[in-house]
Order: structure tokens, then sequence, then C-alpha cells
């Protein structure tokens, strides 16, 4: 039966590193546990704070979410995502809406559209893609500032039928030697904004937690 | 440890045994995560940190595990080790650990890792096996870190952008444009353009080999003796 021993012997060793790895994870774990939500929520408010910057309201954007249901016509969310409130006072000064252009050259663009409540453009983030790189990785900030020329347009400027790239006969711009990932976020846009027109008196006023 | 087996296992690791150009171990991240330097960078950092841990680990407890048990316990140690840089990384880099993405968790099937562990760390005592994982993670970082720059030069013009997501907000502006491109090279930075520059090094690497064995040759007349090392790449002896 000196097998038995043996397996016995090999079993208990296993099981003990098991337990020591384990232990260790879990320690680490918990240890930076706190750490990583404040990093996640502070990813989360520099990206919000970058479309309304911090002297354009006074609540805090991260707290004050709303849900959005999946797969609204002009969403197209995959799943259901937070959307945000941005107050000055008592009054809803504008909306960040997650968006999701499905169109992408390769894949899904995910993007979040900062609108006023005037129905302009506060900013739009590209938060996730899978652009080529150098050519359609432009729509994101940290490879050029075209996303930046969205601030400050609204359903009537341009007018809707030139909302698309310039080659559909649209008012902006297209990359050299990419055309599909940028119309892809400018109609993404455009629907954000009508879905903002659309949900107005929700997103503005009533202030409803799911949409 | 003495000054040879130091001078060695330092020869080994950086350049007779490197375990991206000669072992070819790893080539999955090497490959996947070198289109930009800052990127490679914090690859390399995360597997010089988990390299050592585990071969110090492993190294420790070389005389309790025996033979018959010993792969899963190090692939324990190795799984543990890398978890806790993730999670150490996702605290303390989380931009970076953004961008390295599967690759972080991935490190634990990088078969460097358990290489060392089985072919050194087991048999090793730990200040040597603890230097080895050093230097052989040296070794792969500087082949990633090289790559990672190749391919940024080749495919944007420039070196070292982003950089803050290591160093902090004080590194912005280390991006050094060498030239400036309309067009980018684009195959240098999709992962064809990783097999290219990394066949490139290699052929780079085993020239120099043998132009220094029949400079050696020319000296001495009788045959060097084979490597007995794993060698994938260069003769195998």
């Amino acid at each position: 039966m000196k097998w038995l021993a043996s397996i016995g012997l090999s079993g208990t060793v296993l099981a003990l590193f098991a337990a020591i790895t384990s232990i260790i994870i879990g320690w680490t774990y918990l240890s930076t546990k706190a750490q990583i939500e404040l990093q996640v929520r502070r990813a989360e408010a520099r990206q919000l704070l970058e479309i309304f910057p911090p002297d354009t309201h006074d609540n805090d954007l991260v707290e004050d979410t709303f849900e959005i249901k999946a797969d609204t016509p002009l969403l197209a969310l995959r799943q259901a995502a937070r959307g945000y409130r941005v107050r000055l006072g008592t009054e809803v000064v504008g909306v960040i809406l997650p968006t999701t252009a499905r169109d992408g050259y390769s894949g899904d663009i995910r993007a979040l559209v900062g609108i006023r409540s005037d129905g302009s453009v506060a900013g739009v983030r590209v938060v996730a893609h899978k652009e080529t790189p150098g050519l359609g990785d432009k729509v994101d900030l940290r490879k050029s500032d075209w996303v930046l020329g969205f601030t400050d347009r609204r359903l009537t400027d341009p007018l809707p039928n030139r909302w698309t790239v310039k080659k559909d006969g649209g008012d902006f711009d297209q990359f050299t030697g990419a055309t599909v990932t940028p119309r892809a976020v400018v109609v993404a846009t455009r629907r954000a904004l009508e879905y903002a027109e659309l949900h107005a008196s929700n997103l503005f006023e009533t202030g409803a937690d799911v949409l | 440890m003495s000054n040879t087996t130091l001078r060695q296992l330092t020869v080994n690791g950086l350049w007779k045994n490197n375990p991206a150009l000669v072992q070819l171990l790893g080539l999955c991240p090497l490959l996947a995560v070198t289109a930009s330097t800052v990127n490679a960078l914090g690859l390399a950092a995360a597997t010089l940190f988990v390299l050592v841990v585990s071969n110090t680990a492993v190294s420790l407890i070389r005389t309790v595990v025996s033979d018959t048990i010993r792969l899963p316990v190090f692939v324990m140690i190795i799984a543990a080790a890398v978890t806790a840089t993730e999670l150490l990384m996702q605290a303390y880099s989380y931009e970076l650990y953004q961008i390295l993405g599967i690759f972080l968790p991935l490190i634990t099937t990088n078969c460097i890792i358990l290489g060392r562990a089985d072919a050194f760390a087991r048999k090793n005592p730990l200040p040597a096996a603890c230097y080895d994982g050093f230097i052989m993670g040296v070794g792969f970082g500087g082949v990633l870190v090289l790559l990672g720059m190749i391919r940024e030069l080749l495919g944007t013009g420039a070196i070292f952008a982003d950089m803050h997501l290591l160093f902090g907000p004080s590194a912005q502006h280390w991006r050094w444009e060498i030239f400036s491109v309309d067009y980018p090279f684009l195959v240098a930075i999709l992962p064809p353009g990783a097999f290219l520059v990394t066949g490139c090094l290699i052929a780079l690497k085993n020239s120099v080999d043998s132009s220094l064995e029949r400079r050696l040759r020319a000296h001495t007349p009788e045959p060097l003796s084979g490597s007995k090392r794993v060698r994938v790449t260069g003769t195998v002896s």
C-alpha cells in the first residue's frame, strides 16, 4: 500500500499549496479592492468631466445616473448601460448618453455623447473600439482631435441630411483611407441627439430612473 | 553565488539563451502588445515581476515538493503571482491595465515562466534562481521594448508616445517625433509587422553570433562544445 501513502502525501501537499495561493490571492484582492474601485470611478469621472467640465455643473456625475435599456432603436446598446445627468442647482442642464455604433469597420464602436438641455452637443468621446490603428482609430481623442468637431453642433446644425461624412454629402470630415469608421460615429452621434429630443421630458424634466 | 555563475546567468538571459530570440517562448504577448513602446514596457515590467516572484517561490519550495506533483504546484504559484500582479496593476496603474487587457492574465500561460521554474529554479539555490528570473525577465523585456520601439517608429514616425500611462503626467511630452508621416506604415503596427520585425531581430542575432564564432575559430582551432540548453533557432546541438 505504499502507493496509497504517496498519493495521500501528494494530495496533501497539493491541497496545502492550493490553500496558500488562495490566501495570497484573497489577501491581495481585499487589500486592493478599495483602491481599484476608486480607480474605476476616477477613470469614469475623468471621462465625464471632459465632456462637462467641473465649472458647468455642481453635482457628482458618477453618482447621478439612470439606466438605459439595451437595444433601443436610436442608441443600439448591446446591454443596458448607465446615462448621467448633469445638474446645476435643481435644473438638469445636460445628459451624457452611452451609445453604440454597430456599423464600425471592425465591430462595435462605443461612445459617450454629452448633450446640453438646449439640444446642442457638449462633447463626444469614443470609449471602446477595435478600428484599424493609424486609420480608423482617429475617432479616439488620443489619436486625433476629430471628435471635437461635434462640439456645439445640434440637429439643426448641420441640417439632418448633412449629418454624415463629406463623402456622403455631409458636413463632417472622413479620414484618408477610412470612411466607414467616421461615418459610423457621425451617425451614432446624430441618433443620440434624436434620442435626446424624443425623450427630452424624461431626460431633462421628470428625471426617470429607467429609460 | 560565485562570479562565474553570475556572469553565465547574465550572458544566458540577455543573449545566448534569450527567451524571446533563442528559446522563442512567450511569443503570443510578444507579438500582440508590442505595437507601441509603452505597452511593451508595461508587459515587460509585469512579466519580469512575475518571473522573479515565481522563480523565488519555486526555489524556496524545491525540497518540499516531490517531482510528481511539481508542475501543478508551479502553475498554482505562477497563477497566484499573476493574479496578484493584475490586481496591483489595476489598483495603481489602471489605464495601463486597461490597455494590456487580456495579456496580463495570459502571463500565466507564458512558457518562459514555467520553463524557468522547471528548468532552473527548482534545481538551484535561492539567490541564483532569483537572479535567473530577473535576468531572463530583462532579456525578454528588452526584446519586447526593442520590438515596441521599432514598430512604433515604423508605424507612426515617433517613439515614446503615451508614456504618461506608466510614468505619470510629467511623461506626457516624452513623445519624440523622428519623421512625420501622412500615411503610417500600417503593416508595422498590425500583427504581421510583429512577425516581420521579430524575424529580422532573430536573423540579426544569428548573424552576429556566427560572425563572432568565425572570429573565435580563427583564433582557436578546436571546435566549440555545443550548448545543452533548449534552442529553437540557431544551431541545434
